[in-house]
């Protein structure tokens, strides 16, 4: 039997569920500090002095710090880099003489009892000469920082404008919102002096870049350094990165020789932790008269924050370059500004670029169709990369790759998604419900993923001599079930029970590289390095096997863990534990134990794609939008495990409604958060969620990995804001008014009263 | 700033008594996982939204990060580390696992706890309410859809 494809049962999930797991706020070592960071109150300010004595005069108190006693530590540098030159941006992990978002650190106090250290913190006092904030850089005129502009295009734009039969412009805006993840940050820091390392646990996403960065900024060597990663409680994007804190907790375990424990409450997180999206987008298209789309200029603003964290410019160079998505526009030019403001600073989201990015070209294609009375399925149709052009190269790079579309039948999804829908059928019957009164609509958003982002990733695979299995990665699992995928993969290729299959990841003294655990790379990465090492431990089996068991290797194979002639099962065997007693050092010439590692490199990324279907139901008088169905079609190339891949996708699905009606990161005008509890960030319940209908497809493996996957942990939210926004502006009869997420209930009012 | 008072609790988790000391403002939640050493109750907002941090009390699913230790001497408290038989998950603990209601896992303890406490005094729950009940927990990475699942298998598993 095969796993690969077969939708078994997560092997992580006992400790989940008995309440045995260990995430980063469950460790505790003895002689432990706790850490409260002490924020800014206001958005923008010089920092005078920050009064630290009555703090340190408190019984239990270690330590305070300001941004005095660090600053031999560098500012946190950029994971990620395509711009030069932007170094200044980057953010201290003290703020020194300037604050720039209320939640900057300001300070940290360290004390014996988590309480006590919060009462400690209510006594520090900064002091602030406050300065104008910029809230809304669009608006801000000279006072608005511009760090850089990013540009991408090709084609004969010229041409395509100058005597176009139909051009539409339109202003559109995607909301502040980010990951928020159930899970705070955490992180608890030791020197250990018996092996004379720094550990921190509470390690996440990119636990080896981490360390490197960590190393550096401490002036530590390498193997000094060790960063484990345990249960995370939800990654998206934003958590794992590295951010202030987690520099902080090292520093002070290394300088007080204590356990150094700090894990954030909810508020900080909604004012510490990366935010996300907060683009506007100008936008032109030229169009012949039968939708056919000859160029499109984009301009548009990235509302960045207050300083650049480790993705730089990520955010606007994948939205400059995945903004065409599946249309094959003979031109095309984008242009992103990165703008600084004095709010918390930006990073990735689930889909980054992406879920701005088709919100924009959707609503685009929708307005097209308006003006042009076409069915907007048609225009899609007419504009789609047909499947004799793939690969298909776009003609730019993103993050430091060429855009060439791998594989895939546009249009053939696009009949698939309508036969599902029933298109024809649907839209009489929303027609009909419409003219009974009802403010219903359909809405629907095309859009090409991208995922597996290399270079590279290494997994060693070892049997045991009891013949048990372990697999170590060097990604991470952020509760998507990397556990699973891999053992999943690994069992088909060595020919074990996936009960034998142990994984490890995130542990960077486990191997000497890993990049992590982002960008839908995992499966693709991960997976394809498990399978170049279990069939590198499948062949070292074997060869022993073919010794022992006086037969051809050709004629031998593996399966539950015990090695035969093929198609004799109850014949001469030997299990893989056997074998591995054989490889001990001295019994063998070569290499000894039955292990292998498998290192899978790629130059180029994978595009999976899909559509989303959105049907809502509008009360204009509340402004309530409720979402009766989404439908998400999905090509994957292949579904290791289909369970899981639909979890992946219903998830993201949800966190798009979310983006699309309700979640938004609201300033006032002095740069005061609005939006700092889950009374005022209001993420989706299940009362909000319609049972996301999925439909999986399988049809174009990825030529660009061995498994033919194609990531799968974005594409459930990526056209949600698109699908939904398109369907509120039919359910309104508003084909045109629809221009920003999120849609809360003042908004749908007033485009529905026609206002807006 | 004057000494910190401390007063002594004894606690009933699980059917074992814990006897702590603990500041009277310090909450349930922390007092759980801090004092008792049951880190299976997880906080994730700390202002009584998101649920993660749901457990039983006498039978009633609360929240206990709005409760303060003080308040609960006596009372019969269930955490997600009393649900498990030894080896033997509980239903509803298996139903999530078969239905693939976890991702990350964190927010998974207070919707168990939650579903534990409803199901006991509503054996078999309409769709409508069984919906309005789970909308008190936040997760984040599910869609809910794989929760509502769970939750109706157990019911029905549980009613034997």
């Amino acid at each position: 039997m095969s796993y690969v494809g077969s939708s078994v049962k997560r092997i992580e999930d006992r400790p989940l569920l008995t309440g045995e797991a260990r995430f980063a706020a469950d460790l505790s070592l003895p002689d432990q500090l706790h850490m409260r960071v002490v924020r800014s109150p206001v958005a923008h300010g010089r920092l005078l002095e920050v009064d630290t004595s009555e703090a340190r005069s408190m019984d239990g108190v270690e330590a305070v710090w300001t941004g005095d006693d660090v600053r031999e530590v560098p500012p946190i540098d950029f994971r990620m880099a395509w711009v030069e030159g932007l170094e200044r941006f980057r953010q201290s992990i003290l703020a020194a003489d300037h604050v720039r978002y209320v939640g900057e650190p300001v300070a940290i106090v360290l004390a014996e009892d988590p309480y006590l250290a919060e009462d400690a913190a209510e006594l520090v006092f900064a002091g602030i000469d406050e300065l104008d904030p910029v809230v809304d850089p669009m608006a801000a005129g000279p006072a608005a920082i511009e760090t850089t502009v990013v540009e991408k295009a090709y084609g004969d734009l010229e041409g395509a404008f100058g005597d176009a039969p139909v051009v539409v412009e339109m202003e559109l805006a995607v909301g502040r919102h980010s990951g928020v993840p159930m899970e705070t940050r955490g992180a608890l820091a030791c020197y250990d002096p018996l092996r004379s390392v720094l550990e921190m646990f509470g390690a996440a996403k990119v636990p080896h870049h981490n360390r490197a960065a960590i190393a550096s900024m401490l002036g530590l060597p390498l193997g000094a350094v060790v960063l484990r990663e345990g249960h995370v409680g939800g990654g998206f994007g934003i958590r794992g990165e590295l951010y202030p804190e987690d520099v902080l907790v090292c520093l002070a375990a290394l300088r007080l020789g204590r356990p150094i424990r700090w894990v954030e409450d909810r508020r900080e997180h909604m004012l510490a932790a990366n935010h996300s999206r907060d683009q506007v987008h100008r936008i032109r298209a030229a169009v012949e008269s039968d939708g056919r789309i000859r160029g499109v200029i984009d301009e548009f603003w990235v509302d960045q924050g207050a300083y650049l964290r480790t993705h730089q410019v990520t955010v606007t160079e994948l939205t400059t370059s995945m903004l065409p998505g599946p249309y094959a526009w003979p031109a095309y030019r984008s242009r992103g500004h990165v703008m600084l403001s004095n709010k918390t600073p930006c990073g990735t989201y689930r889909a980054p670029g992406r879920y701005e990015s088709t919100f924009v070209r959707e609503r685009l294609i929708e307005v097209i169709a308006h003006r042009l009375s076409l069915d907007s399925s048609e225009v899609r149709r007419r504009n789609l990369v047909p499947p004799e052009r793939m690969p298909f190269e776009r003609g730019i790079a993103a993050l430091g790759t060429e855009v060439t579309y791998d594989s895939g039948d546009y249009p053939g999804l696009l009949d698939r998604t309508l036969e599902y829908l029933d298109y024809e059928q649907l839209t009489a019957d929303l027609a009909r419900r419409r003219s009974d009164g009802e403010r219903v609509g359909l809405g629907m958003g095309f859009f090409v993923e991208k995922s597996g982002l290399g270079p590279f990733d290494g997994v060693r695979v070892t049997v045991d001599e009891a013949g048990q299995v372990l697999v170590v990665t060097g990604v991470a699992s952020i509760g998507q079930g990397v556990e699973t995928v891999l053992a999943q993969v690994c069992a088909d290729a060595l020919g074990v029970g996936i009960e034998s299959v142990r994984v490890r990841h995130g542990q960077t003294d486990d191997l000497a590289y890993g990049m992590g655990a982002f960008a839908s790379r995992v499966t693709v990465m991960s997976g394809s390095a498990t399978l170049i090492a279990a069939r590198r431990v499948r062949r070292k089996a074997v060869d022993v096997a073919a010794s022992v068991l006086e037969a051809d290797p050709d004629d031998l194979t593996i399966d539950r863990g015990r090695v035969f002639v093929r198609g004799s099962p109850g014949g001469p065997a030997i299990t893989l534990g056997e074998v591995a007693r054989r490889l001990r050092p001295g019994l063998t010439a070569g290499e000894p134990g039955l292990t292998a590692e498998g290192w899978f490199t790629v130059d180029h990324m994978v595009y999976p794609y899909g559509i989303h279907a959105a049907v809502v139901r509008v009360d204009p008088d509340s402004g309530q939008v409720e979402v009766e169905r989404l439908v998400v079609a999905y090509e994957v190339g292949k579904a290791v495990n289909p369970e899981l891949v639909h979890g992946q996708i219903a998830g993201g699905a949800a966190q798009g409604i979310g983006g699309a009606l309700l979640e938004d990161f609201a300033y006032d005008e002095s740069g005061q958060p609005l939006a700092a509890t889950f009374m005022d960030y209001l993420m989706p319940t299940v009362a909000e969620m319609p049972d996301v209908e999925v439909l999986l497809l399988e049809e174009a493996p990825s030529p660009a990995n061995p498994l033919g996957v194609k990531g799968a942990g974005e594409g459930g939210i990526t056209a949600v804001g698109a699908a939904v926004a398109n369907a509120v502006a039919e359910a309104l009869g508003r084909p045109e008014e629809v221009t920003r997420l999120p849609l809360g209930p003042e908004r749908v009012r007033r485009i529905a009263a026609g206002v807006a | 700033m004057t000494e910190r008072t401390r007063v002594e609790v004894e606690l009933t988790v699980n059917g074992r008594s814990h006897r702590v000391r603990v500041e009277p403002r310090r909450t349930l939640a922390d007092a759980l996982r801090d004092d008792c050493g049951l880190t299976g109750t997880h906080l994730g907002c700390e202002h009584g939204v998101c649920g993660a941090c749901t457990i039983l009390a006498d039978g009633e699913p609360v929240r206990s990060c709005l409760m303060f230790a003080v308040q609960c001497e006596g009372m019969d408290l269930r955490t997600v580390e009393d649900l498990a038989d030894g080896d033997r998950l509980h239903p509803i603990q298996q139903a999530f696992w078969e239905n693939h209601g976890l991702q990350c896992g964190f927010c998974t303890p207070g919707f168990l706890m939650l579903s534990a406490g409803y199901l006991a005094q509503n054996p078999d729950p309409d769709e409508e309410e069984l919906r309005a009940v789970l909308s008190s927990n936040l997760c984040r990475c599910t869609g809910y859809q794989n929760i509502l699942k769970a939750v109706r298998q157990a019911a029905e598993v549980m009613r034997g």
